[in-house]
Order: C-alpha cells, then sequence, then structure tokens
C-alpha cells in the first residue's frame, strides 16, 4: 500500500497535493481504493462550486460499495478528472496520479497545515491494514 | 380479548410443515430441549402464546368450496363499460401460461445471478420492452404501480433540478394526484394541481400529464414538455401502454420520464392489484433513478473445457445497485425493494406476443370499436359525446337527465355504467358518464348498452 | 427445434423471429372507420419482436429452465422467509369472480372481495395485536413508509413535528429502514448494536430525545435473535415521546406466540411473501400491509374496509396519509395470505414459528463445529454464521462459499448481510423444509467447508454446474448496456 510522504490526508482518505500555482489536488488513497474495491463510477463536483472544509463534494461507487468524498480543505472547484467518467479505473490503477479527483483553490492555505502527514495517516489506519 | 373457543387437537394436519412428531422429538434431543416451547424461553412471559382469534384450519377442498362462494359474490360478468385506470385488455393465454411457470413464480430476487438467469433476461427483455414503448433510454424493472411510479419520478425531478414543488396537469387521475401527495408528504414537496400548462412556474420540478387523459382525451405532449422545460422543469408523461402502440412516443415529443401501468396486459386486473408501475427514463437521470435495473454482463471466466480463446459468454445481472437502500441506505434514490418482477414478466410476455403489428392494431382496434360505439350512442335523441378534442379509449356521455339518473338505470339494465364524473370542473364532464370500451369489449355488450340507452331515453 | 441453454441466454426475443410472424391474431375492425387522430399524435410501430407462439413458448420455457426457485429446491435465504408456496392459492387468486373485479365498481358487485378483504384485516389485528389495518401498501418497504408517514402525522397533529426530526435505525436493520426513514423527510442516526447482538441500551438512552419521532425495529432482528430487552426498549422510547415502528420481517419466527400490539408497538408492516407463502416472483409482487393502534388509526392509509349489518364498503379514515397506490393494494397477493391463513389455521401460526425455530437452532448445531458464530446463542428463526475463518485460514470469501453451494444444487445463503458481522452467511431454513432437508443442507455447508481447506480453488471457480458462470459485475456496472440495442437516430 503506497503512501507518498509529500502529500496530506484525511481521515476519510482523502489526499491533498499543494500544486506550484497555488491550486491543491485532491483524490482518495490507496487504501481507499482497495478498501471499496473496483471502482464503477465517480460523481464528479461542479466547476466554480465553493466547497467548505469537510463537505461531501462527490461520491465513488463500487458494485457493492458507496462513499462520499469529502473536501480536505475549503475551495473553489477549479478542475476535475473528466477522464473518470469513462474510466472509473483510473482510481483503482493509479489513486495519487491519473486517478485525482478534483483540484481547488483552498480559500484558506492554513488549513492545509492543519492535515495529517503521511506518517500521521498511517499510523491511524488499522494495523492489518496492507 | 375477543374470547377464542380452544382448537380441537390436530383437526386437521399442517399440509405445509413436513416433521413429525418423531422428527422433531429426535431434534429437540440433539438440542437438548424437550420441547418447542422452551426455545421460546427468551420471550417475555407475560405475552407468551396469546390467544389470537383466528378461525381453525380448513380443509382445501372446503378452503376452495368456501372462496369460491366468496368469489361469485362479486358481480363481474355483467356488460362493463368502466374504465377510469383499469382496463379490460385482450391478453394471450401464453401470458398467464408461461409467467406463471413456478420457475418463475417461485423464485426470489435474482441476487444470484448464476442461477437466475430466466428472470434476469426476462427482466432485460422488459427494460428493452419500456424503452421502445416510451420513447426514452433506460427503464427499471418495475415499480408498484403508475400512480406511485409517478410519485416517484416527480421524486427524482425534484432531486435534479432542486425545487421543492411539482406541478400535475388536469385532467388527471384523482388517486394519481392523492398517491403523489402521499410521496410528497414525505419529502416536504408542495403539490400544484394545474389546469394549463402555462401555470407552471420555476419553483416546479416538473410538470405531470396523463396520456390519455383522465377523461380520455389525447395530449399533445410536444407542446406540453415545451412549455414544462420553458419553466426549467421535466416533463412526467403518465401513459397507458396501449394507447403507446398508437400515439406518439412521449420521449419522442420531449418527455424526460415516462410511467405507466401495465398492469392489465400483464393479466387479470384483481380489483386494482398486483399492478406494475412502468418507469423510463432520460440517460442523463440514469443514476438518480428508483428501484432495479437489469444490466448486461460478460462471464468472468470461460466454462471448463472451453477453447481459451472462446469469446466470453454473456448474461445479465443486477447493476448499477449502490443508488439502493440496501448498499445507500438513508441516502438511496428510494426505499424501493421488492417489486413487481412477475408482472413486468407477464407484460413483456404479451408485447412480445403481439410484436409491433399486433400492438398496432390492438391499439387501432380499440380506437375503433369505442369510436363506433360513441357514434351509436351520439345517434340516440337526447344523448351527446362532449368529449371535446381526439380521445382513445374513453368518452364523455351527456344525457339531458342527470347523469346519475341514467348511471342508476343503466345498473337496472344490468349493465355496468362508466364512471360518473359530474362533479368535475371541466365543462365537458358537467352532468356526464366517462365510458370506457377496449379492444376486448364484445360487440353485444355495446348493442346491450346502446339498447338499454335507448330505452332509459336521453330526453328529460 | 429445441433451443439449447446456450443460445438462449445469447439471444434475446428481440433477437429472434422474422418479419411478418405472429404470436396472437388480433380482428380486423371491419365496422365504419373513424379517421385516427392528427398525425402529428401518431408514432411509427414499436420495435418489438415478431415470432411466433411456439417461438415465444420454447423461449419463455427455456429462459424459467435457467432459474432456481422454491419448487426447485431448498432455498435458504436469511431475511427472506422463502418458504413453499402453496398451489391451491394460486387458484383462489384466479377464481373468476377475483380476477375480473373492477377497483371503482360499485359496493354491491364487490361484497365477496370486500368480505374477505375485512377478514383479512381481522386476522393480521389478531396476530400482531395491532387491531387497526390498512392493506393498502404494494410491499414491505411501502408499508415501512406508510408507518412512518403515519407516525410523521401523528407528530404533526400533537404539535411536536417541527422538534421531532430524527428516527433512530440500529446498525443491524434492513437498508429500507433507513431509506424509508429519509424519504419521510427524517434524519437518520444508526445505533451501534450491543456485543450480544441486541439493542445497546445504553446507546439508545444516549440517542434518545425530545427530537427524536421514532425507533425502528425488527423483531426478532436481522441476526435472527431475540431482543432481550425489548419491553425496556418500548417503554423508554415512549418515555421520551417517541414512536416505536416495527418491521415485521421475522414475523414467522413468533408467530402465535408474541404480538407486537402486546409488547407495546405502535405500528408495523408485514411482509406476506415471507410469511404467509405467497410467491415471491423473483422479485415481487408483494404486499405490505400495516397494522397500528388505535392512536395511529385515523392516520391508516385509503383505502381501509369495513363492515355494518353485512355490509361491507372502503372508507378513507378521517386523517389518512393518503393512497399508497391508484386502487386498493396488491389484491391477488392478499387473497393468497388470507387462503394461506386459512389453510394452517389458528392452530398453525405456533406450529410454523416453533418448527421454523426449531430447524434453525438445528442447523446451528450441526454446523458450529465448521463456521464461527459471531453470536453464540439461541437464534430464533434464522442463523447468522461468518466466513472468517475460511477466510482466514483458506483465503476464501463468503462469496465464493456461496458460489460452491450453488453446486451442491441449493440456492446460497444472503450473504454479507447484516452488515455488522464481516462475512456474514445467514440462512433461514423456514418450517417447509423436513429434518433431512436441513441435515442434507447442513452436510453441504460442511463440504465445502472442508473442501476450503483442501481445494480453495475449486471455491474461486465455483460455480461450474449452473447455467452460467460467475458474471463481471464491475463492466456492467462500468459501462452500463441495460437494453437491446438502441434505437437509430
Amino acid at each position: 500500500m503506497e503512501i507518498p510522504a509529500d502529500l496530506r490526508y484525511t481521515p476519510e482518505d482523502e489526499w491533498l497535493r499543494l500544486e506550484a500555482d497555488g491550486t491543491a489536488t485532491v483524490g482518495i488513497t490507496d487504501y481507499a481504493q482497495g478498501q471499496l474495491g473496483d471502482i464503477v463510477f465517480v460523481e464528479l463536483p461542479d466547476l466554480g462550486r465553493t466547497i467548505e472544509a469537510g463537505q461531501p463534494f462527490g461520491v465513488v461507487e463500487s458494485v457493492k460499495a458507496v462513499s462520499d468524498l469529502f473536501m480536505p480543505v475549503s475551495g473553489e472547484i477549479v478542475a476535475r478528472n473528466d477522464a473518470l467518467e469513462q474510466s472509473s479505473e483510473l482510481v483503482n490503477q493509479s489513486p495519487y496520479a491519473d486517478g485525482w479527483i478534483a483540484r481547488i483553490r483552498p480559500s484558506d492555505p492554513a488549513q492545509v497545515e492543519a492535515l495529517m502527514t503521511a506518517d500521521a495517516y498511517r499510523a491511524q489506519l488499522p494495523a492489518d491494514a496492507e | 380479548m375477543a374470547d377464542v373457543p380452544p382448537i380441537p387437537h390436530q383437526a386437521i394436519p399442517n399440509p405445509y410443515i413436513p416433521n413429525t412428531d418423531a422428527d422433531r422429538a429426535l431434534m429437540l434431543d440433539r438440542l437438548g430441549l424437550t420441547s418447542i416451547d422452551d426455545l421460546f424461553e427468551e420471550l417475555p412471559a407475560a405475552h407468551r402464546s396469546p390467544a389470537i382469534d383466528v378461525p381453525i384450519a380448513l380443509a382445501e377442498a372446503d378452503l376452495v368450496r368456501m372462496l369460491a362462494e366468496r368469489a361469485a359474490e362479486n358481480v363481474t360478468n355483467r356488460p362493463s363499460f368502466l374504465g377510469a385506470g383499469a382496463y379490460r385488455r385482450a391478453i394471450p393465454t401464453i401470458t398467464a401460461h408461461l409467467a406463471g411457470r413456478s420457475e418463475f413464480a417461485t423464485s426470489y430476487t435474482p441476487y444470484q445471478p448464476e442461477i437466475s438467469q430466466g428472470t434476469l433476461q426476462a427482466a432485460f427483455e422488459y427494460q428493452s420492452v419500456v424503452c421502445e414503448l416510451s420513447g426514452l433510454d433506460v427503464s427499471n424493472t418495475g415499480m408498484y404501480d403508475a400512480a406511485s411510479a409517478t410519485a416517484e419520478a416527480c421524486l427524482l425531478a425534484v432531486r435534479v433540478t432542486r425545487r421543492r414543488a411539482v406541478a400535475l396537469l388536469e385532467p388527471i387521475h384523482p388517486n394519481t394526484i392523492d398517491v403523489v401527495r402521499m410521496y410528497a408528504y414525505g419529502g416536504d414537496v408542495r403539490v400544484d394541481v394545474v389546469r394549463e400548462a402555462s401555470e407552471i412556474t420555476d419553483e416546479h420540478a416538473c410538470l405531470v400529464v396523463q396520456q390519455p387523459d383522465f377523461l380520455g382525451g389525447i395530449a399533445d405532449v410536444q407542446a406540453l414538455a415545451d412549455a414544462a422545460h420553458e419553466a426549467g422543469a421535466l416533463c412526467v408523461v403518465v401513459a397507458d401502454p396501449l394507447a403507446l402502440g398508437l400515439l406518439r412516443a412521449p420521449g419522442d415529443a420531449g418527455a424526460d420520464l415516462v410511467t405507466g401501468e401495465g398492469r392489465d396486459l400483464a393479466g387479470p386486473m384483481t380489483f386494482g392489484g398486483p399492478s406494475l408501475g412502468l418507469f423510463a427514463a432520460r440517460e442523463t437521470f440514469l443514476r438518480q433513478m428508483p428501484g432495479r435495473i437489469v444490466g448486461r454482463a460478460p462471464e468472468l471466466h470461460p466454462p471448463a473445457g472451453a477453447p481459451h480463446d472462446a469469446p466470453a459468454r454473456i448474461g445479465y445481472v443486477l447493476t448499477l445497485q449502490a443508488r439502493e437502500q440496501f448498499i445507500r441506505r438513508e441516502r438511496a434514490t428510494s426505499n424501493f425493494s421488492t417489486g413487481q418482477s412477475l408482472i413486468a414478466t407477464a407484460f413483456t410476455i404479451t408485447m412480445q406476443t403481439l410484436g409491433p403489428q399486433g400492438l398496432r392494431e390492438s391499439a387501432e382496434l380499440c380506437y375503433q370499436k369505442a369510436h363506433d360505439a360513441a357514434r351509436r350512442i351520439a345517434a340516440l335523441p337526447g344523448y351527446t359525446i362532449t368529449s371535446p378534442g381526439a380521445w382513445f379509449q374513453e368518452f364523455l356521455v351527456r344525457g339531458e337527465k342527470p347523469a346519475a339518473v341514467i348511471a342508476s338505470a343503466l345498473a337496472e339494465h344490468g349493465i355496468v355504467p362508466g364512471l360518473d364524473v359530474s362533479d368535475r370542473a371541466e365543462p365537458e364532464a358537467h352532468e356526464a358518464l366517462l365510458f370506457c370500451v377496449t379492444e376486448a369489449t364484445p360487440a353485444a355488450h355495446v348493442d346491450a348498452l346502446v339498447q338499454a340507452l335507448s330505452e332509459i331515453g336521453g330526453r328529460s | 427445434m429445441t433451443l439449447t441453454t446456450e443460445d438462449v441466454g445469447a439471444r434475446l426475443a428481440f433477437d429472434r423471429g422474422t418479419p411478418g410472424r405472429r404470436g396472437v391474431g388480433v380482428p380486423r375492425w371491419t365496422g365504419e372507420p373513424t379517421p385516427l387522430p392528427d398525425a402529428h399524435l401518431l408514432r411509427e410501430s414499436v420495435r418489438l419482436p415478431e415470432l411466433s407462439q411456439n417461438e415465444v413458448i420454447r423461449y419463455y420455457g427455456a429462459l424459467s429452465r435457467r432459474n432456481y426457485s422454491i419448487d426447485t429446491g431448498t432455498y435458504p435465504l436469511g431475511s427472506c422467509t422463502m418458504k413453499y408456496n402453496p398451489k391451491v392459492n394460486d387458484l383462489i387468486a384466479s377464481l373468476e369472480g377475483f380476477a375480473h373485479a373492477h377497483p371503482l365498481a360499485q359496493p354491491e358487485h364487490l361484497q365477496g372481495i370486500l368480505r374477505v378483504l375485512h377478514e383479512l384485516q381481522g386476522y393480521l389485528g389478531e396476530i400482531t395485536g395491532l387491531a387497526a389495518v390498512s392493506l393498502a401498501a404494494a410491499a414491505g418497504a411501502h408499508g415501512e413508509l406508510a408507518g412512518i408517514l403515519m407516525i410523521k402525522r401523528a407528530l404533526e397533529r400533537r404539535g411536536d413535528l417541527a422538534q421531532r426530526r430524527r428516527v433512530l435505525v440500529p446498525d443491524s436493520a434492513h437498508g429500507t429502514n433507513p431509506a424509508t426513514a429519509a424519504m419521510a423527510g427524517f434524519t437518520v442516526q444508526e445505533l451501534k448494536s450491543g456485543p450480544d447482538g441486541c439493542v445497546d441500551l445504553d446507546a439508545l438512552e444516549a440517542a434518545l430525545g425530545d427530537d427524536v419521532a421514532a425507533f425502528m425495529i425488527t423483531l426478532p432482528n436481522t441476526l435472527g435473535l431475540w431482543e432481550r430487552d425489548i419491553q425496556r426498549i418500548v417503554q423508554r422510547v415512549h418515555e421520551a415521546g417517541a414512536y416505536v415502528y416495527g418491521d415485521g420481517a421475522n414475523l414467522n419466527a413468533i408467530l402465535g406466540r408474541m404480538r407486537f400490539g402486546d409488547l407495546g408497538f405502535d405500528v408495523v408492516h408485514l411482509n406476506p411473501h415471507k410469511t404467509f407463502g405467497t410467491p415471491h416472483g423473483g422479485g415481487g409482487p408483494g404486499a405490505g400491509p400495516v397494522c397500528a393502534t388505535p392512536e395511529l388509526a385515523p392516520f391508516l392509509p385509503a383505502p381501509v374496509v369495513t363492515e355494518a349489518d353485512g355490509w361491507y364498503t372502503q372508507f378513507r379514515p378521517d386523517d389518512s396519509i393518503g393512497r399508497m397506490q391508484q386502487f386498493h393494494g396488491s389484491v391477488g397477493v392478499l387473497l393468497r395470505a388470507y387462503a394461506y391463513i386459512r389453510t394452517i389455521g389458528r392452530e398453525g401460526l405456533a406450529e410454523t414459528s416453533g418448527n421454523a425455530v426449531l430447524n434453525a437452532n438445528y442447523l446451528r448445531t450441526l454446523m458450529e463445529a465448521h463456521f464461527d458464530l459471531p453470536y453464540d446463542r439461541r437464534v430464533m428463526h434464522e442463523v447468522v454464521f461468518s466466513g472468517n475463518r475460511q477466510k482466514r485460514q483458506n483465503g476464501i470469501r463468503t462469496y465464493d462459499i456461496a458460489k460452491r453451494i450453488i453446486d451442491h444444487g441449493l440456492h446460497p445463503p444472503t450473504v454479507y448481510f447484516p452488515l455488522i458481522v464481516e462475512e456474514a452467511l445467514m440462512i433461514e431454513p423456514t418450517e417447509a423444509e423436513s429434518r433431512e432437508s436441513i441435515e442434507l443442507l447442513a452436510q453441504a455447508f460442511i463440504e465445502v467447508a472442508e473442501e476450503a481447506a483442501r481445494d480453495p480453488d475449486a471455491l474461486h471457480a465455483a460455480p461450474q454446474t449452473a447455467p452460467i458462470g460467475r458474471m463481471d459485475e464491475t463492466e456492467a456496472s462500468r459501462h452500463p448496456v441495460i437494453r437491446w440495442q438502441p434505437r437509430p437516430e
């Protein structure tokens, strides 16, 4: 199970990467995609929508499970990964790269600092997580 | 508590319990118990084994005789011109024969696709038939009835438009209004009953149109759908599936959602149920659909002994289940679980036995017979057909006498009259009876009706 | 021509037939023709297959043979109560006077059916101890909606609705419970079950408050266990000013032995296709009778049948939540339930639950050495095992066990429900199976457990003897194909 050191994490298994242009990319972790199984559908947020930290902004579905996506930090949706509409399996295959879900412009960069580090995220996963 | 007489011990053995006393003794012994009552020790003693006032067991022959007597107390053999949402149809005999096969009738919801391909493939046929009839892209496997399907369509419209009111266009079946109100009470949605499509506003999630309408008239769905869309609302059409053999597909005329009542093409009306609610939608609403959906799937592994490069066999599975209550729980699109699978199978068999020509001919026969009956009634002195425009199988008859007088006079002639709609607001319904003639109405019954109306006299 | 199994699955009815072939002869209208409505209101023909009657018979006959059914064999689906469906009940529902009764006919033409429905209301009132009964709902979930809306209306009339917006549901509940509460406009709070599988009284206490509308509870619960604190639970919910909603899906366990009304429940729904042996039809039709206290009677869904001086009529209760369906409900199903109750009679009620519970406990005893029992207690009508041991030791999932059971000629049990049991495997034999049948069922599970240790791949590859193997459900969901060819533009 991969948990890249340069990303930030939430207890709900989202990751966030701060980009050079000040935006932030959001997706779900390797652990989360493994728990859900084969992902069959991703409901993407509308562009331009402003979402508060901790609010749901989309949904990922597998055949037998469904999970809300929670926004790690407050901000406006500036991009979304439309490739997932046809190829939801990208979330399984490449959760940290091709399987990204949305990009936001954070309204309060300080919130990013409050997110978990990779080590903290790993520490709170169940002991038998693989 | 009623005074309940004691049960004569083992008067009639229970035919549905195979265990014998010896079986029970052996099983109890294995459990270390002496009596079946021991299994219920955890239940509160004060309320255990209540006296229940239900009659004692009946032998099969007595049961059948008693219920045959009850059935005979219903009067169902008179010439009847009652429609208003339940229509006697000409259903091929093979429909009941095939849908009655116990492999269809006594199976459960097809959670195990490997041993449920019969039910699943029949459901896929059903979805395909409903898409063809409605002119829409996607269908579920069927809902309870037309009215509840329409209510679910309203809730779908509320979800996708994020508006909190729906508009139902008169003339629409009063019971449909009632059912939509009941569902709307749950969802805290406002229900407006409107007389003109122009009354729809940007508060409405949808405009609901009945086709043909409650008084039998054929709606111009295109114009109504355009009006709904102009207000940013969806257009829901509640259609009679036989009429759709003749009338423009609502989806082609702009409807976004189509519901309808399939019961009368599936089997007998049985006092109005079980029924079958058709539910079809544009593809964009697929993941907002209530109910179950069956999809095609390839087999995962080739069967043992098959050549390695053989194409995967295809089959059918319940799909898109993440919408449903057993996965999404309180955030499901509906609480829908057990539906109307067997009725949907029967409906499909009727449709596919009729085929394209049979369906068209049945619809036209229905139309011709009803119009011929209306023409003969209109030729009688004192009677007028007040239906204002084009209509399909139901028409309004007004005499110079009050509708109630004509209705009771017909009843005295041994004829079940059309529904008395004289309390409605539409001018054409004033002192009118809503008569229904379908492709299944015997010619002799129409003759009897015309004769009786003539004897009663339309003049006051 | 005989249809092979392969061919049936490979081609739909839509892919069969020949232009011009007819399945039924529709008479031509030979009278005076009426012009059809304006062309803009009409359509071209509907795309449907053109099949002979014989082709339809063989195609659907062959399809039916690709189904497992109760009439084929044991159907031990937990929480579904798949018992024998008596054939005499089908005959009764098809009697001319019932089958052709028009829902809007005058009462003088409906006395037979109204009397039967009135008597059925009475029987269900007696069986549940809740005398106010409506038969208007079309299925269990539909009955749930009716019951919860009755509670909503009662709260509204009490002036409490604005404040009471929360419905409590145990985490072991059927998904319909939370979905129903949400449909009725309430927010849902799940209560964690206690270590014994029952409602945790402390969790309930903590959740209760003056904003709670109702507590929904299945009795016995979905683990097949009796709720030991049920009387205390009902008392505490009532003291908090909320209503107790009963999910009657598991009535078969206590039929004739305990009544919801005597325990203080306010409203319950029943599932005739479970408890009263009406055919499930591959997913319906069902029915969803609702039984309530006198306090809730004015809110019952319409219509309800009433009797005065031997005359039966339908009426709408004073403050009814409205209609659930266009007409009177699933009357064809209700007739079968009526016939079932009359056949087993008063004496058959407790006999039914007694044998159902005996069979489940016997099965539990036969299988307990081979599968984990997450709740090691006496059970009611069904028993929940866990496939955890097989998962840990053999890398076998409950899913694989279920699929291998098919190769033993049986229908698999319910799997992965209730959600609170890992690798859940839930078996309900019902009273309709014999001792030998229970033993054969247990033997099949034991053989599969032994095979899991010896040859796990055989389980992964199962089933081998079904009409088709495992399906790619992921592909079906990712790229849905849910109809025959889309229409040409």
